[in-house]
Formats: structure tokens, C-alpha cells, sequence
């Protein structure tokens, strides 16, 4: 579903993502890994198609995001990195917007928002203005104006930035619900998330894939926890 | 077209979800009625809008750079361009949206005046179509204003910027049509270069539409004049939207 090619983006003489390429398949939930400035939102930038890359392509659900965005945002769920939101509006108005924006009508998105609200436990915001919402129910906000029309791929960037730990428990467990008809792509700082989430990890720096590998298969190559390996790898491989 | 409908609801109903509208209609209103009555709306004697619409460009390039300033440059700020643009909308859809929604809240605040054409026809027998037209040329010139604006306010994060720049952009192309700048021109440069300013500049557009004569001219200028910094707005955007 997800199929990247040497993707690559510099800002001035700063090279963020330098020739990336891999795939995703329905059923995965890739971890996307990496220390902080490694091209980590860069990449998922480009593949919701906000950035324009300077090089190589991906082809999103059959959607080329260089020929065809519109397309490819249509089969898509985006959760940009600090959940971008209207603050002046209400959350109902907020996620109506998004409907109207992706052309959910009547019935249909009568079904979506009863559906989300509950599933993104949103429902005692719901007609509360965004900017007065807290910081873990902002990212709620965020993640349901992400699934709303149900897509077959989801990016999402760091969705449990500034959780407490009962809503990163809460949105992992979405996660896992979803993932099996889905094609999940997360980035994340928190290793033990990507244990309980994610079978694929990509583990990215100065813009390169360093592995792409599975949590289990890291663990037992390097023989320690996923926290050293990220270390070794990701400090060793300069 | 949805993906410009539903921008331009969220944006016209977000005026009037926050205070903005209120306080500038208010302050256009007063503004723009107590200004004919001070320069001597009543001593004229004069059954017109002359005087009203005399004094529209110099409010208009306050209030609707004030309007315009926050269009893109907001959304930059706090990163909602983000998810703007990748839903399922074209930066041109986005563009246009915005555009016509803050123009149809000027609009609303151009209709806002009736008052003054009704006192004007109840205390005399005005040209009806010198009326419409005068208030066609200010719809107009407020779309100018407008798109000069917006083009500004996708330049930058900052609205501050976003307004002197769009203040000053829309006050030189009023000004330079004015008597003194264009005697000046013409003595220091040429008199033909004085032409081409008179041309360039929206006063003497504007002028012709405010004492009633509607030409093809002058729509076609303010026409080309908002198309040209519309489409330069969806270039700059698709150019640094990131950024």
C-alpha cells in the first residue's frame, strides 16, 4: 500500500531525507525510529504530500504523490507532529469541517462522528472550543480528524507526545485495533511503544535508513533491549 | 469545487465565531458613516454619496489590510496549514476559499451602510444607479485591497508584517494616482510617466465608478488587479507553504 523511492529532500544545504525507500504492506505498523532532526517528519511530510520532494517518489494505495495528491490525501490519514488544529472552533465544528473538506455527507457522516467521538473518547469536548482543550485532548482531536473517513493508511507523527500514560495506553490500544486492515505508519520516541505496537521498525538517521527489521529480530540479533540497539545503532553508524 | 466550499464556510463562519467581525463592522461603520457628515454631507446639499465614497479608499486600505493580514499568516503560525493542505483540498481550492469568504464579510459590511443611501433617498431623490455603481467600485476596490493582502500575508508568520506590507503596497497604488504625486512625476520624469501612474493607480478608477459611470476599463483593471495577486498568493504558497 505504501511504496517509497528513494525519497529524498534538503532544505538549503541541509540534507533532511537522503534517498529513503521502502514498503508497507495492509497489516503493518511500521515504527518509524530515529533521534530527533533525522528526517523523520520530513519523510511523512512528503508522503502527506505537504512537501515536495526534490527526488525519488512513493506511490500511496496506488496514488503517486508527486502525479496525483489529491488522491493520495483522500486515502489517507494524516496526524501532523503537535496536532495541528482551528482553535477558535468548537470540536464538533472542527470535525465537521474535515467531513465537508473530504466530502462525508448526511448519513454517512452522522455514522462517522458517532463512531470516532466514542472511539477517540472526545465526547465530554465535543462542543468545547479546541483552544481550551488540554494537550492530550488536542492529539485526541487530532487523531479522529485523522480516522474519520476510515482510511487505509495512517501516518501519524508522534501521536503520543504529551500523553499521560493512560491515554498512550488508550491510543496504543487503538492502534492495535486498527492494525490488522490497515497500513500504519508511526514515528516515536518511546521504544517500549514500538514493542507493544509495531512489527516493523525502521530505524532512520541524517536522513538514512540504517534497518528495517522487526522489534524481535532486533532484539534477539543485538542480544539486549530495544533501547541499546537504537543507541548502537543509531550513534556506531556515523 | 467541495474542497473550496468547504473552506469557504469554515472561513466565513470563523469571523463571526471570534470577535473579529464584530469589532471591525463596528469601527467600520462608524468610521466610514461619521466621515461624510464631518467633511459637510449636510451643508452640500447634495441628494448623493459622494462624500462617502470619496473617503472609502483610506478606510478600506486600514480595514481590509486588517482582514487580510491574518489569512494565511495565522494559519502558518499555529501550523494549521498543515492539515489544511493535506486534506483532500488544492492549494487553489484553499485559495480561493479564503478569498471569497473574506470578500463576502466585506460585503456584508459594504451592505451594512444602507443607512446612508436610505437617509440620502428619503431627504432627496438621488441617481439610483450612480449609487449602485459607486458601491460596485468599492465592492471592487475592497476585492483589490483584498487580494494585495492575502498575497502579503502568505509571505510571512507575522501579521504585523503581513499589515504594513499590504498597508503600504495598497496606500502607494492609491496615492500615486493623486494630483501631487502625479505633478510630481511629471516634472521630474516626464509627463507620459505621469499617465502611466494615473493608469496604474486605483484613484482614477475608482474615481470614474464613484461618480456613476460604469466602464469596461475599470472592471477589467480591478479584475486583472486580483486575479494577478490571487494567482501570485497560490504561487508563493505552493512555493514556501512549509516554511
Amino acid at each position: 500500500m505504501i511504496d517509497v523511492q528513494q525519497l529524498r529532500r534538503s532544505f538549503g544545504p541541509v540534507v533532511a531525507v537522503d534517498g529513503i525507500s521502502f514498503t508497507a504492506d495492509k497489516g503493518d505498523v511500521l515504527g518509524f525510529l530515529g533521534p530527533n532532526g533525522a528526517g523523520k517528519s520530513t519523510a511523512m511530510k512528503m508522503l502527506a504530500c505537504f512537501l515536495t520532494p526534490d527526488g525519488g517518489t512513493a506511490k500511496i494505495c496506488g496514488h503517486d504523490i508527486l502525479i496525483d495528491p489529491v488522491g493520495v490525501r483522500q486515502c489517507l490519514g494524516y496526524l501532523a507532529e503537535n496536532a495541528p488544529a482551528y482553535n477558535e472552533m468548537t470540536v464538533a465544528g472542527f470535525l465537521n469541517f474535515v467531513c465537508d473538506a473530504r466530502q462525508i455527507k448526511g448519513a454517512k457522516r452522522r455514522a462517522a462522528l458517532d463512531k470516532i467521538v466514542p472511539m477517540c473518547s472526545i465526547e465530554s469536548v465535543y462542543h468545547q472550543t479546541i483552544e481550551t482543550l488540554s494537550k492530550g485532548y488536542r492529539r485526541r482531536v487530532g487523531l479522529a480528524q485523522a480516522l474519520i473517513h476510515d482510511p487505509q493508511v495512517l501516518i501519524l507523527d508522534e501521536p503520543t507526545d504529551g500523553l499521560d500514560p493512560n491515554q498512550k495506553h488508550e491510543v496504543r490500544q487503538l492502534i492495535n485495533e486498527m492494525a490488522k486492515d490497515k497500513c500504519i505508519i508511526i514515528s516515536t520516541h518511546i521504544l517500549e511503544e514500538v514493542e507493544q505496537v509495531c512489527n516493523r521498525t525502521v530505524i532512520i538517521a541524517r536522513g538514512k535508513i540504517l534497518t528495517d527489521s522487526t522489534p524481535k529480530q532486533l532484539t534477539d540479533e543485538h542480544g539486549c533491549s530495544l533501547n541499546e540497539v537504537f543507541r548502537k545503532i543509531t550513534t556506531t553508524k556515523k | 469545487m467541495n474542497g473550496f466550499m468547504a473552506v469557504f464556510k469554515r472561513e466565513l463562519k470563523g469571523y463571526f465565531a471570534t470577535p473579529v467581525a464584530y469589532v471591525f463592522l463596528v469601527i467600520f461603520l462608524l468610521v466610514a458613516g461619521y466621515l461624510p457628515f464631518k467633511d459637510g454631507f449636510f451643508e452640500l446639499r447634495q441628494a448623493d454619496l459622494r462624500l462617502f465614497f470619496y473617503n472609502m479608499p483610506f478606510i478600506l486600505v486600514v480595514m481590509v489590510s486588517a482582514v487580510a493580514m491574518r489569512l494565511w499568516a495565522e494559519e502558518r503560525k499555529n501550523g494549521s496549514i498543515e492539515l489544511l493542505l493535506t486534506l483532500p483540498i488544492t492549494i487553489r481550492q484553499a485559495v480561493l476559499g479564503k478569498f471569497f469568504a473574506a470578500w463576502t464579510f466585506l460585503a456584508i459590511a459594504l451592505v451594512l451602510t444602507f443607512p446612508l443611501p436610505v437617509t440620502v433617498a428619503y431627504l432627496g431623490d438621488p441617481d439610483a444607479g450612480q449609487l449602485v455603481v459607486g458601491y460596485l467600485g468599492c465592492f471592487l476596490m475592497a476585492g483589490s485591497f483584498l487580494a494585495i493582502g492575502m498575497f502579503f500575508s502568505a509571505l510571512t508568520k507575522n501579521q504585523v508584517i503581513s499589515l504594513i506590507l499590504s498597508g503600504v503596497a495598497c496606500g502607494i497604488l492609491i496615492f500615486a494616482g493623486h494630483p501631487s504625486s502625479l505633478n510630481y512625476v511629471s516634472s521630474t520624469i516626464s509627463p507620459a510617466a505621469a499617465s502611466v501612474f494615473e493608469t496604474l493607480s486605483f484613484q482614477n478608477h475608482f474615481d470614474s465608478m464613484m461618480r456613476g459611470v460604469v466602464e469596461v476599463k475599470d472592471v477589467v483593471y480591478f479584475g486583472i488587479l486580483i486575479a494577478a495577486w490571487v494567482v501570485a498568493c497560490g504561487l508563493i504558497l505552493e512555493e514556501r507553504k512549509a516554511s
